[in-house]
């Protein structure tokens, strides 16, 4: 049977079909969907790990207990995991282990485009790159049956492009997982890395890369397209389907399996053709490998390291180099429009992060952000984001700046998913080492960038189970925090009253913030829109400052002020009052209309 | 008919520019090409531009489509129609929603959002073959905007079938079938009146 699937949901696919026995996950854009298209496949154990390194341990546990692991995981997810993945290499294990890496060529939603592969080379490990969907389902079987044929975890590397298109896959049979039970392994010199053990298992799996190389000149995903032998080809993933359209004669050598190299087979395909270049997307990492080789080859010199190519891009740098005959650059329709008003992604209507962004922004205080649907905070008119780096970082960026002496009062703002990530251990420093940080954390009750996962905090799993729901004022005071205040996130002279009050402490606060995502369908039920009175409002322009994407300017302009009156998107209003709570002249209120009909 | 076909969807988070593009994509299957789809959205879960790429053909590599090398555009809003006008070639039509969403840039008065005129000017210096469909209006009618794609979709599979660009499996009832079965149940009436709709639009 054929059917359309995305890469996230082809390696599903190839999940279920290879047997899975326990994967673990951190959702992360482009990965996400992934673990969760797998959670619909019958009698498979699926879940939410609070962060990318405990997803791993997972992982390797149920490999340790000889049942197929697998951890999924954007790519700098696997920074958070790296620990892990460097001892889990060192063991080896019992079954299969396999760690699903989402790269981000062209940041579409990262925070930088760290090419993975080089993992793969520093932690010993074989790294396996599909080039459209069917392969992706495919090589999830492969994977465990390298990592089980020589005692390694397999890094499986996709990128947005894979994760994220969708073509045509032939669907295979469930290899399914065995109940049979194996007993927990008591072998200390493979399994207890302590220095004198590790020392011995090194060469082992330096070794264990030498097997595979060699494994590797005969191993089917890497595959040799013969062609003219003018120009030679090294390339994979999707950079393959690039070559393969802008190169339609030229020979090629596909390699499925990007680390390690399959020696012999580089070296009798450069042999082949008169001139050789590397196609891959980010880093040289191909071409610095063939190059170690003593072959003469180009890659980075005619093709970008930066973002994510496309057919033109690659033409285009082809045509340059003089790869291909042609103009350098493909001729654009001769139509000038100017500068188009951008269209950034912003916080929502109804969103329950706005209140507390336009009370930092009052209130002129430094904050350190981090990842999640609150650093749009960053954005006009709110700006009250000054530091985002990484999951779980501005708690202690701003207990450093306040150690340096930073003269103002630091604020970390951090999501409820985001903290259970990462935010606990920067907290605890707070405490510990004593600094008069206020940590805000905004609790939406999900985890709302990705796409609504459930969290610890969400009272429930990703299999859908009911679960203890981790309250998050009782665990922040008991890691010592004394000034503990939990708010609704629409509460707008509430989180001002505390805010104010705690900026002024000489000792660490935490304001929890919480109020339900709106674009939760619990949420979505209650959502009634409002209106401005035109004859009560004056053009004052507060309501502005939110940044509601829901808060029109008016055509009628206040004949005083000389000023736009506001109006409001019935389409887009969700009724959160926000605008109701700042504005002076008490001009908006719930629509007439609606409230007569009644919404349910 | 055209041997390679490429379809460019554009539009803003939230509008259903994905479910139309599935859509497209299965309807390609359906009539007999290879086809595969590519998905361009970044975070725009929270109201930011969208696109996705769909191409049928005999065998399609790149599931990306090069600037310059669209045949088909599929705006579901004006601005965004305007922010990809550089993608198609000059021979390629476009089917453009006669539908705003202000960005916040223009609510806070940091952009002007392009006029009508400024608009239409533009298209028409790039191809002939442009077409406005008032999607949400005709939705709108029907009792539910928010089948606004699907109107666009029966506008799109009209005038692919006059310009003769697709092949004859291409029919009403493979795109009726594709579209029921991706919508719950007791919409598919609804989806069925819209789809028409939409061609009854473009036949204008």
């Amino acid at each position: 049977m054929i059917k359309l699937l995305s890469g996230n949901e082809a390696v599903a696919r190839g999940m279920w079909e290879a047997g899975v026995s326990v994967a673990s996950a951190y959702p992360g854009t482009p990965s996400t969907e992934i673990l969760e298209n797998y959670a619909h496949f019958p009698n498979v154990y699926a879940e939410w790990a609070p962060n990318e390194k405990v997803a791993v341990d997972v992982a390797v546990g149920a490999a340790y207990a000889g049942k197929r692991g697998m951890a999924v995981m954007k790519h700098v997810g696997l920074n958070v995991a790296a620990d892990s993945f460097m001892y889990a290499s060192m063991t080896g294990l019992e079954a299969g282990l396999v760690i699903v890496t989402a790269d981000d060529p062209a940041m579409h939603s990262s925070q930088n485009e760290q090419d993975n592969r080089t993992f793969a080379k520093f932690g010993r490990v074989p790294c396996l790159e599909p080039s459209d969907s069917q392969e992706a389902k495919d090589m999830v079987r492969t994977a465990f049956e390298l990592s089980e044929r020589f005692d390694t975890p397999v890094l499986l590397r996709l990128t947005t492009r894979i994760c994220h298109s969708a073509s045509p896959v032939e669907l295979g049979e469930q290899n399914a997982p065995s109940g049979d039970t194996q007993p927990f392994p008591r072998n200390p010199a493979k399994y207890v890395m302590v220095p004198g053990n590790a020392v011995k298992r090194h060469p082992v799996i330096e070794q264990r890369m030498h097997d595979i190389a060699a494994f590797a000149e005969t191993f089917p995903p890497n595959r040799l397209e013969p062609g003219n032998s003018a120009l030679g080809i090294i390339t994979c993933g999707i950079a393959y389907q690039y070559a393969r359209e802008v190169f339609p004669d030229a020979s090629i050598l596909r390699l499925g399996l990007t680390w390690p190299l399959p020696e012999q087979m580089v070296r009798a395909f450069a042999r082949s053709v008169k001139r050789l270049i590397v196609i891959e997307e980010l880093d040289g990492f191909l071409e610095e490998a063939v190059r170690m080789l003593g072959i003469k080859v180009e890659g980075k010199s005619i093709f970008p390291i930066t973002g994510e190519f496309d057919p033109r891009r690659v033409r285009e740098s082809a045509v340059q180099a003089g790869l291909l005959p042609g103009e350098a650059s493909v001729n654009l329709p001769d139509v000038e429009v100017g500068t188009l008003p951008g269209r950034p992604p912003v916080l929502c209507p109804g969103c329950p992060h706005r209140p507390t962004f336009y009370i930092l922004n009052k209130l002129k205080v430094p904050v350190n952000g981090d990842i999640g649907c609150y650093t749009l905070g960053f954005i006009p008119p709110l700006q009250a984001i000054h530091t985002c780096g990484c999951m779980g970082a501005g708690i202690g960026v701003a207990h450093g700046a306040a150690k340096a002496g930073s003269p103002e009062h630091h604020v970390a703002v951090i999501g409820d998913s985001t903290f259970f990530h990462s935010g606990i251990p920067a907290l605890i420093n707070v405490v510990y080492n004593h600094s008069p940080v206020t940590t805000v954390i905004l609790d939406n009750r999900t985890t709302g960038m990705t796409g609504h996962q459930e969290n610890p905090g969400t009272g429930s799993t990703l299999l859908g189970q009911e679960a203890i729901r981790i309250a998050l004022q009782p665990l922040v005071t008991a890691l010592g925090v004394r000034h503990v205040q939990t708010v609704l996130g629409h509460d707008v002279t509430a989180i001002e009253k505390v805010l104010k009050k705690y900026i002024k402490l000489d000792e660490p606060a935490v304001l929890i913030v919480e109020d339900p995502c709106t674009l939760l369908p619990d949420v979505r039920k209650r959502w009634m829109p409002l209106e401005v009175l035109a004859d009560k409002c004056n053009g004052c322009t507060l309501c502005f400052r939110i940044g509601c994407p829901a808060i029109l300017k008016s055509e009628e302009m206040d004949l005083k002020s000389q000023r736009p009156k506001a109006l409001i998107s019935a389409d887009q209003c969700t009724g959160c009052e926000v605008c109701a709570q700042v504005c002076p002249r008490e001009a908006i209120t719930f629509r007439q209309d609606e409230v007569a009909g009644g919404l349910s | 008919m055209k041997e390679t076909l490429n379809f460019l969807l554009c539009g803003v988070g939230g509008q259903g520019t994905i479910l139309a593009s599935d859509v497209l994509v299965n309807v390609g299957l359906a009539a007999g090409y290879h086809a595969k789809q590519a998905e361009v959205h970044g975070m725009s879960q929270r109201g930011g531009s969208v696109t996705s790429h769909v191409r049928w053909g005999k065998t399609i590599h790149s599931p990306l489509i090069g600037a310059g090398e669209v045949d088909v555009l599929l705006a579901f809003e004006k601005l965004e129609a305007l922010r990809n006008i550089h993608s198609m070639h000059a021979d390629a039509l476009a089917i453009v929603n006669d539908h705003t969403i202000l960005p916040l840039t223009v609510i806070s008065g940091d952009g002007t959002y392009p006029g009508d005129d400024v608009l239409q000017s533009a298209f028409s210096r790039v191809t002939s073959h442009v077409k406005f469909i008032k999607g949400e209006q005709v939705a709108g009618g029907l009792g539910n905007p928010r089948v606004a794609n699907v109107v666009l979709l029966g506008a799109l599979s009209y005038l692919l079938e006059q310009s003769s660009l697709v092949s004859s499996e291409c029919t009403p009832d493979t795109w009726l079938k594709v579209i029921s079965e991706r919508v719950p149940p007791k919409h598919v009436e609804l989806n069925r009146i819209a789809f028409q709709a939409g061609r009854d639009a473009a036949g204008k």
